[in-house]
This record gives structure tokens, sequence and C-alpha cells, in this order.
């Protein structure tokens, strides 16, 4: 229903969401025997305050961008992939035998050959849930979150055996310096100032941008994207029209999982230069709130990953200067996703209640269909 | 003087900015059958659920049997003695009649004694009112007019003196809406207060005692029904003179359009769906399919349509259409020149959550004028559906407004207006006016003539019997998945089509029709074991 203008829909309930979230995490932090106040300057200097602080948001952030846009895509057409932490693990393998086993002049050709490796095998471990979703009925949902655990157990084959580095841990050796990104401490520092210094930000950010607005494209412009959302409204009209399921259900998850599988080139390739275990720490996870606290929009998205970056990395500021445990920041995180998520309803119903009574007097009566009232 | 067994005086009650009843009065004599007539949307079924507990009025207040009653949800209303018999049966599938009766009335945590008692009462009402279902039957096993019977008896068993049915003839055939009516006269004779909800002018002149009249949430009349005439009430219903009848010229017939030959489908579950179905349709004809709903009529539209597989032949302008594998999809069957307005327009025509655009071009998306590059041309549909829009005259002619806020008629309008303007060779047309009011039904099927007159073939599904008489050159009759058989309008009328439509093939040529029809009343309490 059209009850609320559209600029309430993706900017007040989300806002208010947020503002009952932090009020709740207040109050937690006040029974802890903290100060909110402090707590909450302290989160926004530590991440928002100083370049330093800035390039590990934006990290964090190019980490969710990818992971929430890939829910995001298959939430259009009403696929529930929660296999994105697989998914970019496995995306994370693509882009170390990419930059392994290849020879590269250049970053920018590296970068290249990377993403199509990360979203290449991201893809492909969403294909097998897919294919599965479409021709046999399986539950999207459980399959893709077994893939997850069977991805983590692969990596772990991989980071033991075949790919180990010589060595004492369970990674690969370095990637060749001629695939190093630039970071952003590469790009914005100058001559007199070094901006972002040690921080891993790179340009895997403006990947993200990019995703963001061909991911907007194809969903709102192509006739792809019309057919997916056509089919995440309806799956019965979407037959009806001559759309096909297996179709739609197949390309949106190969979509997906490539998009997740992406997320790779900013915290393999970018931030760790090599591939380690468990590089993905949860990020394809939080791809499930930011989607949505974005409401599968890609400008939502690319908001609630910086909010969710901002979170990360203020936390661990927190945890680092505070008597606050580290554990209190994914309780203010988990209250993000409860009420931008799980509560969304307990915030719209009554904004609702405010839109309509501020329209009345009703407009002219839309039910009338009777083409020529009584004469 | 006898107190009303219902009387509601100033009930109120608005959905947002919908008022959907306004100020209702209305008094329901006890021991008599009182009809409440109105197109869809006129507010029925708000003040029936207000009534039964559903809803909560803002303004108003309930009296039942004069004494002033409040009923905040169904459990009061059923104490208070309403009871309700919905268009969507709300019985359980796989408990037996016995069980769906008892549930929600046991009288303690042992079934048995509630059971045993239920045999013995449903016994004696089965006596009383001519309701013989078989208490042991499966309800996925009996038939729809035997689930309503079962229905009817549930509210029985709760000491119903007040019978709600809410459109309880749409799932009937002419027969077992006959038989269902003079059950209802029989409870009528015994003392039972009985609300009729239906939006069909013949049913309320054939059975009711007072008839009132809604339009747009407001009561706009309450009369004896011996004092009134359809026109009248059709009249008070829309608020203006309607034609009740169809002004078409005799057919110019051309060459055969569709051809089908042999078509059969088995559903997933082995159900034999469609058997044998064998139809012809010539340019500038439109054939209609008369039958109770499912009897295979959807199957035969989701194969023409391209969107269930089938064996057999169907042949469109002498070629070929696949009815399997990759050429057999939706998108085929549009290249090929087949339109379709389904029968569930918010389920298949429509996405209710798109904009009136999006619709417009649902369906044809793949059309070269909608694209743009690799793009869709949104511009370009949008001017498209502004100007379908203003010549189907959907109201509000606004292209951003999504199909949800768009009434019954106008979504069916914006389907129409979709299907037709392809200039389709085979126009497929299921349920067209189903929930949609008098003034949409007269345009919807003016723009289905005129398709007509201009050489197309056009294929009618319909379960509103007065519709495929008023419409269509040819009707054929389906049953159980099969045709029974091929009638002129012109030659037939609704009582031996009702015959066909309950599957009765050998039509009597020695004995009148309603003899024959009399005879089929006779077995109607027992199944007929048709699959719904």
């Amino acid at each position: 229903m059209d009850v609320m203008p559209k600029w309430a829909e993706v900017t007040l309930v989300p806002l208010i969401s947020l503002v009952l979230a932090a009020a709740l995490s207040a109050i937690v932090i006040l029974a802890i025997g903290e100060n909110p106040w402090a707590a909450l300057k302290l989160m926004v200097s530590g991440a928002l305050g100083s370049t330093y602080g800035w390039g590990y948001t934006i990290y964090y952030a190019t980490n969710f961008i990818f992971t929430g846009l890939a829910v995001s895509i298959a939430f259009q057409a009403r696929m529930f992939n929660i296999g994105g932490e697989g998914q970019a693990l496995v995306g994370g393998l693509g882009v170390a035998l990419v930059l392994l086993y290849l020879p590269f002049p250049h970053w920018s050709i590296a970068l290249i050959a990377s993403a199509a490796g990360a979203a290449l095998f991201g893809a492909a471990w969403a294909f097998v849930p897919a294919i599965l979703q479409a021709k046999r009925g399986s539950h999207i949902v459980i399959t893709t979150i077994m893939f997850n655990f069977i991805a983590a157990s692969l990596l772990n084959y991989m980071l033991v055996g075949p790919i180990k580095a010589p060595g004492q841990e369970p990674a690969t050796s370095k990637f060749p310096e001629t695939t190093r990104l630039p970071s952003f401490q590469d790009m914005f520092s100058t001559a007199d100032t070094v901006l972002f210094r040690g921080t891993p930000a790179n340009i895997t950010f403006f990947v993200g941008i990019l995703a963001c607005f061909v991911l907007w494209l194809l969903i709102w412009r192509t006739r792809l994207g019309y057919e997916l959302r056509a089919f995440g409204h309806s799956e019965s009209a979407a037959k009806y029209a001559g759309i096909s399921p297996t179709k739609i259900i197949v390309v949106s998850m190969l979509i997906s999982g490539g998009l997740a599988g992406m997320m790779a080139i900013n915290n393999v390739q970018g931030e760790a230069e090599r591939l380690v275990l468990n590089a993905v720490e949860g990020a394809g996870f939080i791809g499930i709130a930011v989607a949505l606290m974005g409401r599968s929009h890609p400008v939502g998205v690319f908001l609630a990953a910086l909010l969710f970056g901002f979170l990360y990395q203020g936390g661990a500021e927190l945890a680092l200067w505070t008597g606050i445990p580290r554990e209190l920041i994914v309780v203010i995180q988990a209250l993000v996703i409860l009420f931008t998520g799980a509560l969304d309803n307990m915030v719209r119903m009554p904004l609702e209640k405010v839109f309509l009574s501020m329209r009345r007097p009703p407009k002219p009566d839309r039910k009338s269909t009777t083409a020529r009232t009584a004469e | 003087m006898t107190e009303p067994a219902i009387e509601l005086k100033g009930i109120s009650k608005a959905f947002g900015p919908v008022q959907a009843n306004k100020d209702i009065n209305i008094r329901v004599m006890p021991g008599t059958i009182h009809g409440i007539i109105g197109e869809n949307g006129a507010g029925k079924s708000t003040l029936m659920s207000i009534l039964y507990g559903f809803y909560k009025a803002d303004k108003g207040e309930i009296f039942v049997g004069g004494k002033k009653t409040v009923i905040p949800d169904s459990q009061a209303a059923i104490a208070a003695g309403i009871g309700m018999v919905f268009q969507h049966f709300k019985l359980v599938e796989n408990f037996t009649v016995l069980e769906n009766v008892v549930l929600g009335a046991e009288d303690s945590a042992m079934l048995k004694p509630s059971l045993a008692r239920a045999r013995r009462e449903l016994k004696a009402l089965a006596e009383e009112y001519e309701l013989n279902v078989d208490p042991d039957s499966m309800i996925q096993d009996i038939g729809v007019g035997m689930q309503q019977r079962v229905e009817i008896l549930k509210a029985l068993y709760r000491g119903a003196d007040i019978l709600i049915l809410d459109e309880p003839t749409g799932v009937l055939t002419p027969a077992e809406a006959d038989h269902l009516f003079r059950i209802l006269e029989g409870l009528k004779l015994e003392g039972k207060t009985i609300i009729l909800i239906t939006h069909k002018l013949r049913e309320i002149m054939d059975i009711t005692d007072t008839v009132s009249v809604m339009r747009r949430g407001e009561m706009t009349a309450t009369v004896k029904t011996s004092e009134t005439s359809p026109a009248e009430l059709a009249e008070l219903m829309v608020g203006r003179k309607v034609l009740l009848r169809i002004e078409k010229s005799a057919p110019t017939l051309g060459e055969v359009i569709l051809d089908v030959k042999d078509l059969n489908v088995t559903d997933s579950k082995g159900v034999h769906r469609l058997k044998n179905i064998n139809l012809q349709i010539r340019a500038g004809e439109i054939l209609g399919i008369a039958g109770v709903a499912g009897n295979g009529q959807s199957e035969l539209l989701e194969v023409l349509g391209g969107y269930q597989e089938a064996t057999g032949t169907i042949t469109l302008r002498e070629r070929k259409i696949d009815l399997t594998g990759a050429g057999s999809d939706g998108q085929s069957r549009r290249r090929r020149g087949i339109a379709h307005v389904p029968e569930d327009r918010q389920r298949e025509g429509l996405i209710m959550d798109y904009h009136a655009w999006e619709n417009v071009a649902f369906g044809y998306h793949h059309d070269d004028r909608y694209r743009k590059g690799l793009l869709m041309d949104n511009a370009a549909i949008k001017a498209d559906t502004a100007d379908k829009m203003k010549r189907f005259d959907v109201r509000p002619p606004d292209p951003e407004l999504t199909a949800r806020n768009f009434s019954g008629g106008n979504q069916q309008k914006i389907v129409l207006a979709r299907e037709i303007e392809r200039n389709p060779d085979l126009l497929l047309v299921g349920q067209p006016t189903r929930g949609v009011d008098i003034g949409a039904i007269e345009f919807i099927h003016e723009q289905i003539v005129a398709l007509r007159d201009q050489g197309k073939a056009i294929l009618l599904v319909s379960v509103e019997l007065e519709e495929i008489l008023a419409l269509s050159d040819r009707v054929a009759v389906m049953f159980d998945g099969q045709i029974m058989g091929e009638r002129l309008p012109a030659e037939t009328d609704e009582k031996e089509l009702g015959l066909l439509m309950a599957g009765m093939t050998d039509l009597p040529e020695d004995k009148p029709v309603h003899q024959a029809v009399e005879e089929k009343l006779a077995h109607a309490g027992t199944g007929d074991g048709r699959g719904v």
C-alpha cells in the first residue's frame, strides 16, 4: 500500500529504527556501568574522527557493500541467500588461485582477473543450491547455509594442504607485488601529509560503488531485472507472463553468489594480500542485515554498509579504550539488525497511521469505476 | 410486535481513508430470509464481518433479539446464536465431516463423547433439514455442495439461530444451488433467520423475503422482495439504469483459428485434469465454456496460455503450437498471437505491487517498442500506458499508481487493455467480470464483443451462466475435465446447461428438461465424486 510517501519509507523508517536501537544500546551500556554518551563519542571519533578511522570504516563497509548487494539481488527474486559467507570464502579461493598462478604485469589487469575469478567461484558456489531449488524444490535457505559449512571445510583443506605456503600458518604465500591494489593511503596522501596511514581501505571501495550502480541499472532498468522483480512479487503471475522460474532462480543466485565472491577482492587481494583461514569473518551474515536495512535497494545497501562499517570500527575502538567488551558491540549490532529487520513493522505501522491522518480529507474516490455515473 | 432477530444501528467502519460502511441501519426479522445485495466492494462483507466479530465497528450498535450485544470476536457471535458460512470454506481437508463439525466445540478433553454426541445431533439435523451428509467421509473426498452443507451443519451444531451465508452459490451448479435454497427454506420454516449475501439478482428474487441494497458503503434501500424487480434492484445497486442484456449482432464467421484435438492433461499428482478435449473456434466467434469452477476450465486456459504442459494437438491458424518444452511457454504463445486475460487477475494477470505502467508491459516486456538498447524504454511504456488508460477509461488514469490501488474493475480494464490492444488472433478470457462492478461489466462485455466483431476468435471461460449465455456465439459445457456438449445459446437455457454442468450426458429427448433436473436433484444429496 502506498500510504507513506516514498521518501518517508526509505529514510524515516530506518532512521527511527536506528534511534530506537541506539536508545536500547544506551540502556545496556548504562546497565554495565559505562557512560553511553562517552561511548558514542568514542565510537564516532574512533570511526569517523580521522582518516585512520575512516580507512577502517570504509574497508569494512566495502565488504558489506558486496555481501549486502548479494543478498539484495536474491531478495528481489524472493530468494533468501544466506550463503554469502560461503560464497565469499570460495570467492577468496578464486582470487588466490588467479593471483598465485597467473602472472600479472600491473595491478589493474590483476584486479580485473581477480574480480572475474572471485565472481566465478562465488557464483559457482551459489549454483548448486540454486539448481537444487529450481529443479527439486530444496529450500534455498537450508542448502545455502549448508554450503557455508562445506565452503569452510573446503578452505580448511586447501589451506592446510594443496595451496598452503611453507611455514607454520594455514595460509597461502603472499601474492606477487605487481598485484597489490592501491590503498587509500597510496591514492590520497600528498607529499606533505600521509592520509589513511596503514589502513586497509583500498580501490575496491570504488569497485563497490560501481557495483551498486550496475546493480541498480540491472534491477530497475533491464528486462532481466523486471522479470526478476516480477518473479519475486508473484511466481504465479511470472509463469503466466512466460517468465521461466528456473531461469530467474538460477540467474539471480548466480549474480548473488558472484557479488558475494567479489568481496574477496577487498579482503583477500586488497587487505591480506594472501588467503588466510576464515578470511570473511562473518561479513556474509552482516550482508543480510545490510540488505534488510537497505531495503534491498543499492543506494540503501550502500548507506547501510557504511553504517555497519562505522559500527564495526567504532566497536573495535570501544573495546580497545573502554571497559565495554567487544561482545557488547555485537549486541549493539544485533539490536540494529533487530530493529531495522525483524521489528520493521513496529516502526512502520504507527508511522503509516501518522501519514494517513495527515492525508485526510481523502482524495477523489479511488474506488469509483463506474465510467459514466448517474446522469 | 416481534423484536427483530438482528438490528444494526448506525454502524460505521473505515479502513484508512476508505469508508467501508457508513451509518448502516438494518432490521432482520426472525424467521425470514433477508438478502443483502450490492456490487463488489459495496461493503456487504465488511458489515457481516462486523456482525461476526472479525472487525470492530468504529461506531454503532448491534442488537440481537432486541438485546444490545457487543461482539468482540467470533466466539461471542456464536454465543449470541450467529453462525456464518464463508465463501471460502474453513474446513480441515483431511478430517472427517464429523471431526470438522466438532472442531472447536468439543465438550471435554476426550474426543469420544463429543463425537458420539455430534453423531446423534448430526443425524437429527440431517433428517430435519434434508442436510444429508455421511459423517465419516473425508472433506477432501466430498463435493463442494456437500462441503457447504458441512459448514451449515457446523453452524447449526453450535446452536445458531441466525445463519449468514456469504456468496453461497458461487461454487455450485444450478442444481446444487436449488438444493441449497430448499435447505434454506426448510430452515426458515423451523424459525431460523437467514441472511444471504450475494451479488446475483436472480437468487435474491427467488428466495428472499426482504432485500437490502448496499452501494459504496451505504444502505441505499430495504424493500420487500415481492414488491421489487431485478431492474429496480440493479438500479439501486449501481445508482443508474443498467442494461442487463448485451446488444450484439449475429456473428460473421471466418476461417478456423483454433483447432484443439484430443487434448489431455495429467497433473503432478497423476489426476487426469483434461480428458480428450476437442474444440474449434472460428474467426469472429466467441466460444463460451460453461462449468462449475474446478472442472478443467482453468487447465484449458493454462495449456493455451502456455503454462501447463499437455498432450494432443493444438493448431492455431493451421500451424501447430508446442505443448511441451521450451516452445510452450507464455512468451511463445504471445508471439503466436494468443492473448490471455487470466481467471485470477490478482494472482496471475497483474503484479499487484507493480505500477500500472509496469503491468501494461507485463508479458510483453520483450517487445521491441518497449526497449532501448540493453535497457527497457520506461518512457515509452508510460506513454503507452497513459494512452491505453484513456481509451479503456481506467480510473484514476495514473500510470504511476500500483495495481493494488485500483478497484477490481479498473484492474481488469488494465489487463484487458494490455491484451486486447495486442491485436491477437485468439483471445483467452477467464472470468472477465469476477469481482467487477456492474458499471465496468458492461464496458468489459462491450470490449469483448467489439474484438469479436473485428474478426478475432475468443475463448470465454466463466462460471456465470448468465454471462456465458449473453456473450457466447456457441457454448461448450465442461464437467470433470471433459466437454459434455456444445449448444447454441438461442437453442438452450440455463436448465439444460445446468444439467450438463452436473455431468449428465444423456440429455433426455423423451421427457422435458425440468423433469430430468428434478430427478438429478433427488440424487444431489449424495456426493457426485467431483474433484475440487
